[in-house]
């Protein structure tokens, strides 16, 4: 173990390293899909086409993807400050309140209006329910990682009883707000694209996508490691928030409970397989925006693939990706540090 | 009377020839609680496999994990030309109707919810008679003159279940109390058991020895927390008397299974009908269940009371309340 990671190289690093995680967890899976009496490459073939072959597919795959870069560049940011912010899901949901907020009863405003003010709602509030953690870190040392886990579940809390008692239309049986009015639906991609004379297959892939990209290339160049723990906070809290536009103001157009569904939580692997790094992240989100399309896909086309055994797919990729991430790396820097060594002697 | 309809549905699937049956391709789109929930999501899935042991036709399920699934399963469903399409809860109210108008030519149907347009059939059923009905049951069965209910989520569907209920119990003794208590305000409601089990026991501390469950999930608990009692316990939806063989004293059929079952077979016969059904205790949408696991339970004096109100209810002599119809429980 003479070889410390931070001379492999970096393709190596967030390219080979997470492939070969990802193909252990793939054998694995092959091995429970053959447990259940089903052809390993034949699930795998339906997830991929469900996942890329189709248009509308291709579309819900970058839709899940973009949940994903919001809250794997959320966590990236509080990482490089050496933070655990593990409340994104929390972060996500009050910048859905935010989103509400702007959508509600400003829907009579021009499109051009509610987009950018809802963007800002979003960031405000998810970085307002970051604040709080960050600053009891900052001052008082209490440790982030334990605030905001406890801040999910105030958050929670929270949002049960403003969408119950207080924002829910009366006599509704959902415990959600009433639809967002047409001005403040993020345009769908394929909408923008039939504006522009281009057919693509309807999916709720929305213009959150872009935004998304913005934030990676933003986050790309400007992301150094950053000493002021509230700052980064406020950061991270304010992508968690962006969640919302997709979710919300993109594809269901009320707030609703529990609409995070535990895209927070899967950002924490979807950076740590991205090794933290906005490129990285991105293609870590696609690999997660696949495996939640092609296996709702997977599980239509096969009825002993129940909804429980796609949960069973995405634990073994975070188990292999996250947790034993170190399993082969020794060996894999090793090889490539060898060749190196001999050519400095 | 439940025999009698699946019969009469039956029939009329012969007569209207085979030829039409390789042509139909039904789905089912289930709602979170998923389709081995013991109650209202397996119900549905019961009347699916009904319909595939009868008919030899395939069908096609899905579960959903997000709010994002909804729609998505019922557009591929539609895609795929499956029709009839079965939505099971209210929760999928906003994707049928957005799907359905994209698809005009594919039927849909919605189980617990009403969706206007004109390819969509809304199935609703009297849950309040049926809940009357173990009303009856449970006020005979108690000892010590208390009895109480567990609901899931707090909504006015569920409100219904109790105001019947509490209808059914003080129709037969009047001075008898019943507890309510609701799990919780979130979908999250549907499948506590542990908090379903924990609020039975304190309605037995109260009292109570007869509970009945209108939780999904959640009653799990509840009927286990009956039968670790010694008291009895109501089922719902689905038969739930074999859970607990001796502490079930009866459960509030809702035959999700029959709905299911039929638009399937509409969907067949080529007599799918949009609009709303109202499935009650005439139609044998709603009921109460006997069969050998609480026969020991139900005394005659019992049996005869309840057949006497589910007469008077079929009759119109016994209005039960619904409680949606104006938010206020009069019993």
């Amino acid at each position: 173990m003479s070889a410390p990671s931070r001379e492999l190289p970096r393709w190596v690093d967030i390219g080979l390293i997470p492939l070969v995680n990802l193909l252990a967890a793939f054998l694995v899976t092959g091995l429970v899909f053959l447990a259940i009496g089903e052809s390993p490459l034949e699930s795998v073939a339906i997830m991929v086409n469900g996942a890329f072959g189709y248009g509308t597919g291709l579309g819900y795959t970058l839709f899940y993807t973009t949940d994903f870069i919001f809250t794997g560049l959320a966590f990236a940011v509080s990482f490089h400050a050496g933070l655990f912010n593990i409340g994104a899901e929390g972060q996500a949901y009050l910048g859905g309140l935010g989103v509400a907020l702007v959508c509600l009863p400003l829907g009579f405003l021009p499109m051009v209006i509610i987009i950018p003010l809802a963007i800002i709602g979003a960031a405000l509030f998810g970085a307002g329910w970051a604040f709080i953690p960050a600053y009891l870190q900052a001052k008082r040392g209490s440790h982030v990682v334990i605030t905001t886990i406890m801040f999910n579940f105030i958050a929670a809390a929270l949002m049960i009883y403003l969408l119950v008692n207080v924002m829910s239309p009366k006599g509704s049986m959902n415990p959600e707000t009433r639809p967002f009015d047409v001005n403040a639906h993020l345009p769908f991609i394929h909408d923008v694209l039939a504006g522009l004379g281009i057919t693509i297959a309807k999916s709720p892939l929305n213009l959150s996508f872009l935004w998304a990209l913005i934030c990676a290339a933003a986050a790309y160049a400007g992301m150094k490691p950053q000493r002021l723990i509230i700052i980064a906070m406020l950061i991270s809290g304010g992508l968690s928030g962006f969640l919302a536009l997709n979710e919300i103001m993109g594809a269901q157009n009320r707030l609703l409970l529990e609409f995070t569904a535990g895209y927070g939580f899967v950002g924490i692997a979807v950076a740590l397989m991205g090794r933290s790094h906005p490129f990285g992240i991105i293609l870590a989100a696609i690999l997660f925006g696949a495996l939640y399309q092609g296996g709702a896909d997977l599980s239509f086309e096969k009825p002993t693939v129940t909804r429980d055994m796609i949960v069973v797919i995405q634990g073994l990729v975070i188990l292999f990706a996250g947790a034993l991430e170190h399993m082969f790396r020794p060996r894999i820097a090793h090889f490539f540090t060898k060749p190196l060594k001999t050519k400095e002697a | 009377m439940i025999r009698k309809l699946f019969a009469a549905v039956a029939m009329t699937a012969l007569m209207a020839g085979a030829s039409l049956a390789a042509d139909v391709k039904p789905a089912v789109v289930y709602d979170l609680g998923g389709r081995n929930d013991k109650s209202f999501n397996e119900g549905a899935f019961n009347g699916a496999e009904k319909f595939k042991a009868d008919t030899g036709v395939a069908y096609q399920d899905f579960e959903i994990q997000n709010d994002s699934q909804r729609e998505q399963a019922l557009r591929k469903f539609a895609e795929r030309g499956f029709s009839p399409v079965v939505a099971i809860g209210f929760s999928h109210a906003e994707a049928v109707k957005k799907v359905a108008a994209e698809f005009p030519d594919t039927h849909f149907a919605i189980i617990d919810m009403v969706v206007d347009a004109p390819n969509v059939a809304s199935i609703v059923f009297k849950e309040q008679e049926g809940s009357y009905l173990v009303g009856v049951l449970a006020a005979l069965a108690s000892k010590t003159g208390k009895v109480g209910f567990v609901g899931g989520m707090d909504i006015p569907l569920i409100r219904r279940f109790a105001c019947g209920y509490v209808g059914g119990v003080k129709a037969t003794k009047k001075d008898d109390e019943v507890f309510q208590n609701m799990t919780g305000t979130t979908g999250a409601a549907w499948n506590d058991p542990v908090k379903g089990g924990e609020l039975a026991k304190s309605q037995f501390d109260r009292g109570a020895d007869v509970v009945y469950h209108a939780a999904g999930g959640t009653g799990i608990g509840v009927l286990q927390a009956a039968a670790d009692a010694g008291k009895l316990g109501i089922g719902v939806d689905s038969n739930q008397n074999g859970l607990h063989p001796g502490s079930v004293l009866t459960s509030m059929l809702k035959r999700v299974d029959v709905a299911t079952y039929n638009i399937f077979k509409a969907g067949q016969d080529g007599t799918f009908k949009p609009g709303v059904t109202v499935l009650g205790l005439a139609e044998g949408g709603v009921g109460w269940a006997l069969d050998d696991n609480n026969k020991s339970l139900i005394t005659p004096e019992m049996k005869a009371a309840v057949d006497k109100a589910e007469a008077d209810i079929k009759a119109g002599t016994i209005q039960v309340h619904d409680y949606m119809a104006d938010s206020a429980c009069p019993y």
